[in-house]
Formats: structure tokens, sequence, C-alpha cells
């Protein structure tokens, strides 16, 4: 063990000797690892030194790149998260609540439809969900429809059926957005299942107005501001107030209750199918559980003397020595 | 056990119609009565919510025909 440094060292001084007799300007000093770095090349250190500055400066710009912490959306700009509620309807097995979908068109009509349209929801489909076939086509008569040409290719009007759909305020989106200061009022057929938090949010946005901005936000004239709307300024006022309604079935209408009857509403609008789909999931989750236990059963019973079963080894007899 | 066995053979496998009489009844009858109570159970979690619980409210009184008002 002793000797070994002893080797070691012995070509290494060998090398120095050499490189010193061809660099005379390196002085010689007496350890042997000093020497050896001190007799490196000068290119060897450069070599090095852009090798480290390469090395340090690729993890730099790859970090500014893509290692910083993103604001792209920053709270302001992507809106207040909504407050998650307990929504009956979200629940596995609850169906809408069928009086509050009632309420809740009742809401569209007497304040959303002003702006809003409604266009995906044709009257015939309210039918059995939310009115009676005699409320929906008294309702679908109030408005007048385009007519099929007639002989002289004229387009006449005709008051509306149950097939119908449920007209729009505006005849167009230019119009809309001419009425409107510039701002389009989206469709609500399908609000809420294109919004990020569907209902938890459209309700947020509803009833998150606050009285006056918050001391240091900047709100654009003909905006208003609310947490919930990604950019905050909004160009929808306001509009549910309490006893804004008056419900038919005696519901106090407060705003909250409002806005909770019309998102359910709305929730219906985008979903229609939700209570069959929801009550058709309960039937095959129940017969897929009976299928499953009845594979794991036979599979249990088809592998039982595969389990059970005992190999023995017998070692060959060898003969006697 | 064997009884059984062969009860079942004689009873049901052992005639061809017989045999496909019963899976399509069956069938049938598990689905009949398998909705019936999936529908029951239904009914039962989501009571007073859905339309046919609050229809009574807003139907007319049955002096005008009433057959056009379905589900």
């Amino acid at each position: 063990m002793l000797a070994m440094p002893a080797l070691r060292t012995v070509p290494a001084r060998v090398v120095a000797r050499q490189t010193l007799r061809k660099s005379t300007t390196r002085a010689a000093s007496s350890s042997s690892s000093s020497t050896e770095a001190t007799s490196s090349p000068f290119y060897t250190t450069l070599t090095a030194s852009a090798a480290t500055v390469v090395a340090i400066g690729s993890v730099a710009w790859y970090y500014h790149l893509y290692g910083r912490e993103a604001f792209a959306m920053t709270p302001q700009e992507e809106g207040l998260h909504p407050t998650q509620y307990p929504w009956e309807h979200y629940r596995w097995v609850k169906t809408f609540d069928h009086q509050a979908l009632r309420r809740g068109f009742q809401v569209y009509r007497e304040v959303c439809s002003s702006c809003h349209s409604l266009k995906r929801i044709p009257y015939r489909s309210l039918v059995g969900t939310i009115a009676t076939v005699d409320e929906m086509k008294a309702l679908a008569e109030e408005n007048e429809y385009d007519t099929e040409p007639n002989d002289e290719g004229e387009i006449e009007k005709r008051p509306g059926k149950l097939s119908d759909y449920i007209p729009s305020p505006y005849k167009n989106d230019e119009a809309a957005r001419a009425a409107n200061n510039g701002a389009l009022p989206p469709d609500l057929s399908l609000m809420v299942k294109a919004r990020h938090g569907g209902c938890n949010y459209i309700f947020s946005l509803l009833t998150g107005y606050p009285e006056e901005p918050p001391a240091g936000a900047t709100v654009q004239s003909g905006l208003n501001f609310n947490p919930y709307f990604p950019g905050t300024g909004i160009a929808m006022a306001r509009v549910l107030y309490d006893g804004l309604v008056e419900y038919e079935d005696g519901t106090p209408a407060t705003a909250s209750q409002m806005a909770k009857d019309v998102v359910e509403f709305l929730n219906w609008a985008a979903e229609p199918e939700m209570d069959n789909r929801k009550k058709m999931g309960m039937k095959v989750l129940t017969i897929g559980a009976l299928l499953f236990a009845l594979s794991v059963w036979v599979k249990r019973y088809k592998w039982s003397t595969v389990k059970t079963r005992q190999l023995v080894y017998n070692p060959p007899v060898g003969p006697k020595r | 056990m064997a009884g059984i066995a062969s009860g079942l053979f004689n009873s049901i496998f052992r005639r061809n119609y017989v045999f496909l009489s019963t899976v399509f009844l069956g069938a049938f009858a598990f689905e009949i009565a398998f909705d019936t109570t999936t529908d029951a159970i239904w009914n039962r979690i989501n009571k007073g919510r859905q339309w046919k619980d609050i229809k009574h409210r807003y139907v007319q009184k049955p002096s005008e025909d009433e057959d056009d008002d379905d589900e």
C-alpha cells in the first residue's frame, strides 16, 4: 500500500518534466499534482472555460425561455376563479329541478332575452320539460316567422309554431354589436358548456358585480367591473336585482335566486339530455357491476383447480455407488 | 345437485326451441323488470324534481283536449 502512491507519482513527474522542458516560462513546483495543473497549456484552459460558459449560457437561455413562471394569464386576465357551489343537479343521480327550470326560463324571457339569443332551443323542446303544449303554442304565436316563398316568390310572415326556434333579439351579430356599444352579447344556448366553470362561473358572474370597482382597478368607459370576467371589464352591466321578476310560484325573487334559476335553465339548454343520460348511466353501472361480479366469479371458478393444485418434484433415483 | 342439473337439462336444454324461447323470454322479462325497478328508484330519488311531478300545476282544466299534452 505504501508503494502505490510512489509508483503513481513517478510517471506524472516524468510527464511534468517533459512539459517543463517544452514550456520554459513555467515555474517548477514541488508537488506533482499542482505541477500538472499549472503545466496544462493555455488552449486547454480556454476550451474548458468556453465549454463552461456555453453550458451555463445554454442553461440560462433555456431557463429564460421556458423555466420562469409564465405570466401570460394573470389572475386579472383570467378572472377570479368561481366559487364551487353545491349544485343539486350536478350530483350523479339527480335530475334538473324542473320547477327551477321553469323559473329560469321566466327569468331568461323577462331579463336576458332583451340582449341574449337562445337560438338553438325550439319551443317544442320546452314542451314536457318546462311548460305545457298550450303555454308554448301561445308563446310561439306571439312571434312572427318567415314563410316559405309563395307562388309569386314573396316571403310572408306567419305566427310561430312549436317547431320554430326561440327568436333572437337582434337580426344578426352586427346589429347586436351596434346596439350594445360594440360588444356582442353571446348566444346562451350552449353557454354553460362553453365557459370554464360552467354553472359556477355564470352564477358568480351574475351575482359578482361589486357596488363600485375596487381601488386601483381601471375600468374603461362603457365597461363594468366584474372580477369573475376575464379582463375584469365586461360590457354587460349588473342586471339582476332583488324583486326584478315576479315568480308565478311565489318564490322570493332575490338576485341570487334568479341567478341560480337562470343558470340551471341554461344548463338545461346546453344539456337537455342530462336527465336521461344520468338515468341510463345508473342502469349501465348497475348491469356493469353485476356482469363484473359474474366475471370475477367465473374466473375464480375456472382457476380454482390451478390455484389449489400441488406440484411435487420427485428427483430421479440415481444408481447407487 | 345432480337432480337440479338433470331437471334443468330435461326442461330447457334438451329441446332447442325451448332453449331459445327461454333465452328470448328471459331477456324481455329481465329488461322489463329491471327497467321498472330502476325507474321506480330513479323517481324516488328525484321526487318532486321532474316535470311529471309538477305538471299538474300547469295543465289546463280538462275543458278542452288534453290528449296532446304528452311527456
